[in-house]
Formats: C-alpha cells, sequence, structure tokens
C-alpha cells in the first residue's frame, strides 16, 4: 500500500470527510453573527440534508450495484409529493383533528401511499424502462429522460399545472421554543426520520446477507454471479427500494415546503445530483455527507447571500469534484 | 460489370437508396430555407424558418457531442444562452450596432468557451456519465443565476432591445426612382429580409464548419473513442483532450447561434434561451433526426418544428372529440403534446435508436 | 466419458466483433490438477470464462458432468458446483475476510472442519479473518480467493493465473496447497509459468490463437524439450 494512501486512510479514521458538516456548521456561526438564527438555520439545513438524503440514496444505490444511471429518478420524486399531498388533503378531517392518533395515521397514510407507490412504480420502471437498455449508457440516459418527460407531463395531466397545497397533521405543526430559539416540530421529524432511515440501511447493508451481497455487489457484480448469486434479481430489490426512499423523500419535502408544483421533481434533482456526486457513487454514507452538506451550505448561503444559494452547491460540487474526483466516500473498488 | 456488381451486393442497395433519400430531404429543405421569405409570405412563416435555421446550428452542434463523442450534455442550452444574453446585453447598453453584437458575441463565445473548458476538465476525465450529470448541475445553476442578476439579465422577463439599423423594418435595402422600396416577386426588400439572409447565411456557414469538422481527421478520431474508449486510449488518443476540445467547439458553435438568435429576435428571455425545456426539444430532434449524422439534425428540427404546430392541431381536435370520457381528454390536452412525444421518444430508442436519417442510410447495411 | 467432468466440443466465442476461440475442444477427468498453458491473448482466460458463462459460446458445447452449462447463467453454473478464482482474484476490498467467505458459503454459515482445515492450509486467513480484505498482502489476497473457492465442497475450480506477481515462496506454498486441495477436488488452472504448472499438472493442453495446439500428459511435455520450445517459446522467454 502507498504512502499517500496509508495517510489518506489514516485521515478518515480520525474523521476526516466525516466532519465536514460539522466543519462548516462551526465556520457559519461567526458569519452568520446571531447564535438563534444560527440554530434554526442549522436545523433546517440538516432536515433538508436528510430528505435529500432520502432522495439521493436510491440513485446512488442503484448506480453503485448496476452502473444504471436513472436520469427518470426525479419522477419518484414527484409521484411521492403529489401523492401525499392528495392522500392529505383527501384526509384533511383527520388531518386538523384534534387527535394525535387520527394525526398520526394521516401521516402514515400519506407516507406509505407514497412509498408503497414508489414501491410499484420502481417495479414496472425497472422492468419495463431499464431493463433492455442494460449496459448501454448512452440509450439508458435517453430511455430515462423519455420517461421522465411522460412522467411530469402525467402529473401536469392529472394535478394540473397551477400549485396546490399541501395540508400538514396538526401534530407537525409549530415550534419547539427554547430560551429565544425557535425550532419547527417538522424539521426535527424529517431529521429524525432520515436518520431512521439511514440507520435501517446501514443495518441492512452491514448486518444482513443481502446487504453483503449488495456491497459485494457494488464492487464487482460478476464475481458475485460467479459465487452463485442472481444481480439481476438482487437489483431490482435495490431499484424498488431506492424508488420508494424518493417518493418517501419527494412527501416529506412536499409537507416541508406546504405548497407544490410541477417543477419539484426536477429542482430536486439537480441537488440529489449534487449530492450522489459530492458524496460518491455507490455509497451510502457519501450520500448522506453530500446531502447534510448541500442541505447546511444551501441554507447558511441563503441566510448570507440570498442570490447565491444553489450557485454554492455548484461551487461547493466544483470544489470537491477538483479535490476528489470519484467524490468524498465513493465505494471501494470503483 | 456494373450489374453483377449490383447483383452481388443486393444489401448495398437499400442503403444507397437511403441515403440518396436522406441527403435530398435535407437539400430540399435547404432550399426551402433559402428561399423561405419568397415562398411563405407571412410574418409567422418567417418566424419559423428562421427558428429552423439556428436550431439546426444548435442541433448538429449537439449531435457533434452526442452522435459523434458519446457524451450526453445538459448544458448546451446554457452556451446558447450565453452567447444570446451577451448580444442581448452588450445591444442594451451599447445601443444597436455591429459593434455591440459583435463585442457582445465574443465576450459570450469566450465566457462559453471558458466554462466548457472548466466542465470538460473536471469531469469529462471521470466517466461519461458523471459528466452528464456534471453538466445538468452547471445549467440549472446558470439559469437560475440568469433570473436573480436581473440588473443584468432582466431576470424572467428578458431583456428587449433593438438590432442594428440594418434589420429595421424601414431600412431599405433597395429603392427604385421614386425612393420606394423594390418589391422582388412581391416581397420588400426591406430590413427584415436582410435580417432573414443575416440568419440563413451565418447559420448555413455553421452548419457547413460542423460537416467539415466531422468528415476531418478529428472525426475519424472521435468516432474511434466512441466505439472502444480504452482501445483508443491504447492507441496513443488523449481521450480526455479529444473530448474537452469537442466539448468547447460545440460549446462556442452553440453560443454563436445564441448570438444570431438573439440579433434576430431583438429579444432575449430565459424561456427562450436557457429553459430546459429547449434542451429536450434538442435532444429530441437529434435523436429523433438520428444521431451520428448531422443531416439528421436537419431533418428532426423541421419534423419537431412541424410537430409542435400540427401535433397540437390534431391534439385539440382529439380532446373536444372525446371530451365526455374522463381523463382523456387531459392527456389528449394539446399542452400534453409532450407526453405524446415523450411516448414516440421512448419507442423510437427501443426500436431505431439510429433515428430516421441512420436508419435510411443503414437500411440493408452490416 | 461419464468419467469427465468437464468437456469441451468445438466452443467459438467471440468477444464484440473478435472473434477469440477457434473451436476448442477438450475433457477434464476426475481428480487432480490440469493445466491450460499457452502465450498472452491466446484465448485461455476466454476459455474460463466461456466454462463459467461470463462470455456466451457462439458455437459447440460445454458439459459438466451430465449437464450442458453452454447456455446457462453463470449463477446456475456455479451452484452446481464450479468455483471460478479470475486473474484479478475477484476479492471485495471493502469486505472483510470473513464475509467474503461467507458471500461463497450457500447457506451463509461455515462447516467448521472446513473452516479449520482452510486455516491449516492458509493461517494467514485466521490472522486476518475480521480486517477488509484490501488490506491484505498480494500472495493472501491470492489466498483469499483459493480459501473462498474450498469453503465448500466443489466439484471443479477453475484457477486463473494465481502465481502472477507473487514471490517465490509464496508459490511454494500455493504449489503444497494446490496439491492438498486436488485431492478431492478437480481443478483447471490456466498458467503461464511452466515451472509452476509442470510442478503440479497431470494434462495439460496447450492454447495458440483460439486453438488447441497440443495436448497430453504433462510428463510427456516435461520430458520433450522439443515440443517445449516449439509450443511454449515465447511464454518461456518472457517467464523465465
Amino acid at each position: 500500500m502507498s504512502k499517500p494512501a496509508h495517510i489518506a486512510a489514516m485521515f478518515d479514521r480520525i474523521g476526516g470527510v466525516n466532519a465536514l458538516p460539522v466543519v462548516l456548521m462551526i465556520i457559519a456561526l461567526p458569519l452568520i453573527g446571531s447564535f438563534s438564527s444560527w440554530v434554526t438555520l442549522t436545523v433546517a439545513g440538516l432536515a433538508m440534508g436528510m430528505m435529500i438524503f432520502l432522495m439521493a440514496s436510491g440513485l446512488s444505490l442503484v448506480f453503485g450495484l448496476m452502473d444504471v444511471l436513472n436520469f427518470g429518478h426525479s419522477a419518484f420524486i414527484s409521484f411521492g409529493a403529489f401523492i401525499a399531498a392528495s392522500v392529505l388533503a383527501w384526509l384533511a378531517a383527520w388531518v386538523g383533528a384534534d387527535s394525535l392518533t387520527l394525526n398520526f395515521l394521516a401521516l402514515f397514510a400519506a407516507l406509505g401511499a407514497a412509498t408503497l407507490f414508489g414501491l410499484a412504480a420502481g417495479w414496472f420502471f425497472e422492468r419495463v424502462i431499464i431493463k433492455p437498455v442494460y449496459s448501454d449508457h448512452l440509450r439508458q440516459i435517453l430511455i430515462t429522460i423519455g420517461a421522465l418527460i411522460v412522467s411530469e407531463q402525467i402529473i401536469l395531466a392529472v394535478w394540473g399545472g397551477s400549485p396546490i397545497p399541501v395540508p400538514r397533521p396538526a401534530l407537525l405543526e409549530g415550534s419547539f421554543v427554547i430560551g429565544d430559539v425557535a425550532i419547527e416540530v417538522y424539521r426535527v421529524f424529517a431529521f429524525f426520520l432520515g436518520l431512521a432511515v439511514f440507520i435501517a440501511l446501514t443495518l441492512v447493508l452491514n448486518r444482513t446477507r443481502i446487504g453483503l451481497l449488495i456491497r459485494a455487489g457494488v464492487e464487482d457484480r460478476e464475481m458475485v454471479e460467479a459465487l452463485g448469486f442472481r444481480i439481476d434479481r438482487l437489483f431490482i430489490a435495490v431499484f424498488m427500494t431506492g424508488s420508494a426512499l424518493a417518493a418517501m423523500g419527494g412527501a416529506m419535502w412536499a409537507g416541508y415546503q406546504g405548497l407544490i408544483s410541477g417543477a419539484l421533481g426536477g429542482e430536486m434533482m439537480i441537488l440529489v445530483f449534487i449530492v450522489v456526486i459530492i458524496g460518491g457513487l455507490g455509497s451510502i454514507e457519501g450520500s448522506l455527507l453530500g446531502a447534510l452538506l448541500v442541505g447546511l451550505l444551501g441554507n447558511y448561503v441563503a441566510f448570507i447571500f440570498p442570490k447565491l444559494a444553489l450557485a454554492s452547491n455548484m461551487i461547493l460540487m466544483m470544489a470537491i469534484l477538483l479535490w476528489r474526483p470519484w467524490g468524498l466516500r465513493p465505494a471501494v473498488g470503483k | 460489370m456494373t450489374d453483377t456488381a449490383l447483383a452481388s451486393a443486393p444489401s448495398a442497395d437499400p442503403a444507397r437508396k437511403g441515403r440518396m433519400i436522406v441527403y435530398v430531404v435535407a437539400l430540399l429543405i435547404g432550399l426551402a430555407l433559402a428561399f423561405a421569405p419568397f415562398l411563405f409570405q407571412d410574418v409567422r412563416s418567417n418566424q419559423v424558418a428562421a427558428r429552423i435555421c439556428v436550431f439546426i446550428v444548435l442541433a448538429a452542434s449537439y449531435d457533434l457531442l452526442i452522435g459523434y463523442t458519446g457524451i450526453v450534455s445538459f448544458a448546451h442550452t446554457m452556451f446558447f444562452g450565453l452567447g444570446a444574453y451577451g448580444a442581448a446585453i452588450a445591444l442594451k447598453s451599447m445601443g444597436p450596432g455591429w459593434d455591440a453584437v459583435l463585442a457582445g458575441g465574443v465576450a459570450g463565445v469566450v465566457l462559453a468557451a471558458i466554462l466548457a473548458v472548466l466542465i470538460g476538465v473536471l469531469s469529462l476525465r471521470v466517466k461519461a456519465i458523471f459528466f452528464a450529470m456534471v453538466t445538468l448541475a452547471a445549467a440549472s445553476v446558470m439559469m437560475v443565476l440568469a433570473s436573480q442578476f436581473s440588473d443584468f439579465t432582466g431576470g424572467e422577463d428578458g431583456i428587449v432591445y433593438s438590432a442594428p439599423a440594418l434589420f429595421k423594418p424601414a431600412m431599405k435595402l433597395m429603392t427604385d426612382d421614386a425612393g420606394k422600396v423594390v418589391k422582388l416577386f412581391g416581397v420588400s426588400m426591406n430590413g427584415k429580409i436582410a435580417a432573414y439572409y443575416f440568419v440563413f447565411l451565418t447559420c448555413l456557414v455553421l452548419f457547413l464548419a460542423l460537416m467539415r469538422i466531422v468528415r476531418s481527421p478529428l472525426g475519424t478520431v472521435l468516432e474511434a473513442i466512441r466505439e472502444n474508449e480504452m482501445r483508443a486510449e491504447a492507441i496513443g488518443y488523449r481521450v480526455v483532450a479529444y473530448r474537452t476540445s469537442v466539448f468547447v467547439i460545440a460549446a462556442v458553435i452553440a453560443a454563436l447561434a445564441g448570438t444570431v438568435w438573439a440579433v434576430w429576435l431583438k429579444y432575449t428571455g430565459p424561456d427562450t434561451t436557457f429553459s430546459f425545456a429547449i434542451m429536450i426539444d434538442i435532444l429530441l430532434m437529434v435523436v429523433i433526426g438520428g444521431m451520428g449524422t448531422m443531416v439528421g439534425a436537419v431533418i428532426g428540427v423541421v419534423l419537431m418544428s412541424l410537430a409542435q404546430f400540427y401535433l397540437k392541431d390534431l391534439m385539440e381536435a382529439a380532446a373536444q372529440a372525446t371530451a365526455n370520457i374522463p381523463l382523456l381528454p387531459d392527456l389528449l390536452d394539446p399542452d400534453r403534446w409532450l407526453l405524446w412525444l415523450g411516448l414516440l421518444f421512448i419507442l423510437l430508442v427501443y426500436f431505431f435508436p439510429a433515428g430516421i436519417a441512420g436508419t435510411l442510410m443503414k437500411k440493408g447495411g452490416h | 466419458m461419464s468419467d469427465y467432468v468437464l468437456r469441451l466440443d468445438d466452443v467459438h466465442t467471440d468477444i464484440g466483433d473478435y472473434q477469440v476461440l477457434h473451436g476448442i475442444s477438450f475433457n477434464v477427468p476426475q481428480g487432480g490438477v490440469h493445466v491450460l498453458l499457452g502465450r498472452n491473448g491466446a484465448g485461455k482466460t476466454t476459455t474460463l470464462r466461456t466454462i463459467m458463462g461470463l462470455w456466451r459460446a457462439r458455437s459447440g458445447a460445454v458439459v459438466f458432468k451430465h449437464h450442458d452449462i453452454t447456455a446457462m447463467h453463470t449463477s446456475d453454473i456455479a451452484r452446481l458446483g464450479i468455483a471460478y478464482v479470475p486473474e484479478n482474484m475477484g476479492i471485495f476490498g471493502g469486505l472483510t475476510v470473513q464475509e467474503n467467505m461467507r458471500l461463497a458459503t450457500a447457506t451463509g454459515g461455515f462447516d467448521d472442519g472446513r473452516l479449520g482445515h482452510i486455516f491449516e492450509l492458509f493461517p494467514a486467513m485466521e490472522k486476518f479473518w475480521d480486517k477488509p480484505a484490501w488490506s491484505l498482502s498480494g500472495g493472501q489476497k491470492q489466498m483469499l480467493a483459493i480459501s473462498r473457492a474450498i469453503i465448500e465442497k466443489r466439484e471443479l475450480i477453475l484457477i486463473d493465473e494465481p502465481t502472477k506477481g507473487l514471490a517465490p515462496s509464496i508459490i511454494r506454498a500455493m504449489i503444497a496447497a494446490f496439491e492438498e486441495i486436488s485431492r478431492d477436488t478437480t481443478i483447471l488452472l490456466v498458467e503461464q509459468n511452466f515451472l509452476f504448472a509442470s510442478s503440479l499438472g497431470r494434462n495439460v493442453c496447450v492454447i495458440d490463437d483460439g486453438r488447441i495446439a497440443h495436448s497430453g500428459r504433462m510428463e510427456e511435455l516435461v520430458a520433450d524439450k522439443d515440443l517445449q520450445t516449439r509450443l511454449l517459446s515465447l511464454s518461456l522467454d518472457a517467464h523465465q
């Protein structure tokens, strides 16, 4: 093992790139000046980061495992958002009820419907759209873009072109107030939901046999087949999970925004791509890291230099590509 | 002798015939555009013809990327927009004149070239698929910047300005003895004609330049790289350098097309240059027409432009006919024409990845 | 015929537009080490990959025991009892030694007897049991790749150039290990190192330009210097 690689490994062991979000938080504090604003922005950034993580993790794994880049991924995000909005509107009585149970049921129904749709749509997408063009990148990009166009048009046809409001369950309204710092309940919920998904994914990947197969497949799918496993069956499972998570992320994002339009998918897709590029394709930890960086930076910059909010993420991406062309934490062997 | 040669290679015949058809169609389109002001004497048709000219250059330069080099970029409208905004901002601030067109155009082109080098060097060395993502991100950021720095760019409203005096409708190119504008075949020889031929001729030159590039040794190298990247690298081609230079060439040509478009339109805004919808249009044009053929771009642009008008009419009628059925009228709404085009596009990529021109030209081939 | 573990019959394989194998036929009898020799690019690796179903034969047949595996899916071929150790060893660097070996078991559980046997053969595996595989040395990685191939009972192991880049002392250890393994498992070995191949091999096939140039018993080839020079001069020059 060469010396620079050894130093890099040491750097990783003491925290390395994982500490970047914390470094960013510390740098932001003096720039923002006010502590309460800093807390608000940090919480917003973490919550946003976790929602983007939900959307990005599937895309990253799908790419890592099969070398498939799905430009239609944002369709799952959009559908998740609109389905959740419709379910919440349909259950308006439960959403507004003064009962935690009914609130919770409405929320569960909305997230559940979006996620189930994601699973089903993911299955359809993989079998019908992507399977015929495995291993042909150009056609893959073209086909998934075609599918994206069609999906966006279906959303416009079903939900119309004007923005629709998303009712939020009463239990997620309001803020926790600690001193002069107010923290929105919804953001806390989004953060912990994302964290729970991250922990669940990590456990599945590191503690189960299917996780072992996925990690091995990301490195060398041919060898996994030569050991006697069907990688295509593994892949469809991963694809469906990724689509379902994207839909869940879209549903969460809908509630966060309160008002959604057909442009949502496209806007989120840019952030998701930046996250996946920053984090390194094929790794869950990389997606989380990238998502948190993008969420935090976006919120800080929007406060300090409002006009540069999206450009800041672009600059971050360029800088990281210069530093590490494969992203911060790519899957080993890629 | 000739007879036996033809008989022994029956497969060459339909291919040659297909190639003939493609080139004849392209030639007819070229002729129609060359005489458009005389053939179609209304303002709208003129507008459509000029748009087709500019988009042929835009689509052909995109074909240089996707068809000849096999890299997918989503930043093509970004470069197009840079050229357009360069000219627009200069024409607005310096006043209508050729100096402004030149200064603005050059500024836009230079900026496009610098950005292209930067993006190319940063992301082309990693993986082609990375590149698609990076260009998408870059293009969307540029779009946001254009709408946010409204002092320069006019934001969402865009910029309205005047074209150089030569192109003003009041300009008299030819006058008779009485000092009135001469009419040739019923068309007034005024500034509008000058403007159209400015667009037509610059686009023709740019298109021929692109044809020249793909027929040059560079074109051969590009095809070698597209066919087998590893082998090309082994032979000693510096793949990243070639790809980056092609990306820059395509960006510069797109920016020039943008400048021409801005001069013609006398308006530049996000919707006419940067928008993702235009990017999708270009992609559809090239793929439908036929990637890697150049003439395919010509056919694709014309088809898409006509479809944008006629498909909508057809759908309008269909939507009214099915007005009582749920959902169907929504799907047949003329605004949903992209839905059907998208489906068509997917089927095309599955079954005829070579597009119209490619399929015709290779028909019966190996 | 039926005592052959593997039989190739006039196998043609193309990679893209290139025809690589132009009709390969040979038989691998039960037990022992059998060697495929040949120059670089002669088609040895392609032969192994075709057997494994990683590349498809255009024509001809690959028969494993009584199964025609020519068109079978790679994973099904593996499940019939064929293990494959590719030239790059196919180690999953991000996984631990234990996880690498666990993947190669059908159920995810280890047979303690076999595992103990492997630890005897390659003590390094026990030592680095919970270390990530990327941290192993080249020789240890090769040992891991072989351990993975024998962690369960296999009928046939395909091994592609196991000695490439290894130190002589490790090669000697490999020879001992292969002799041990080949007592109850058939090994089909692709080699360029003639000394290594000749000390193990029972039968040998020499492949040249996608065809079988010679096949017979190893001792005959070892004894016949002229034949060696004619068949292998190039590879002997390149590898002492």
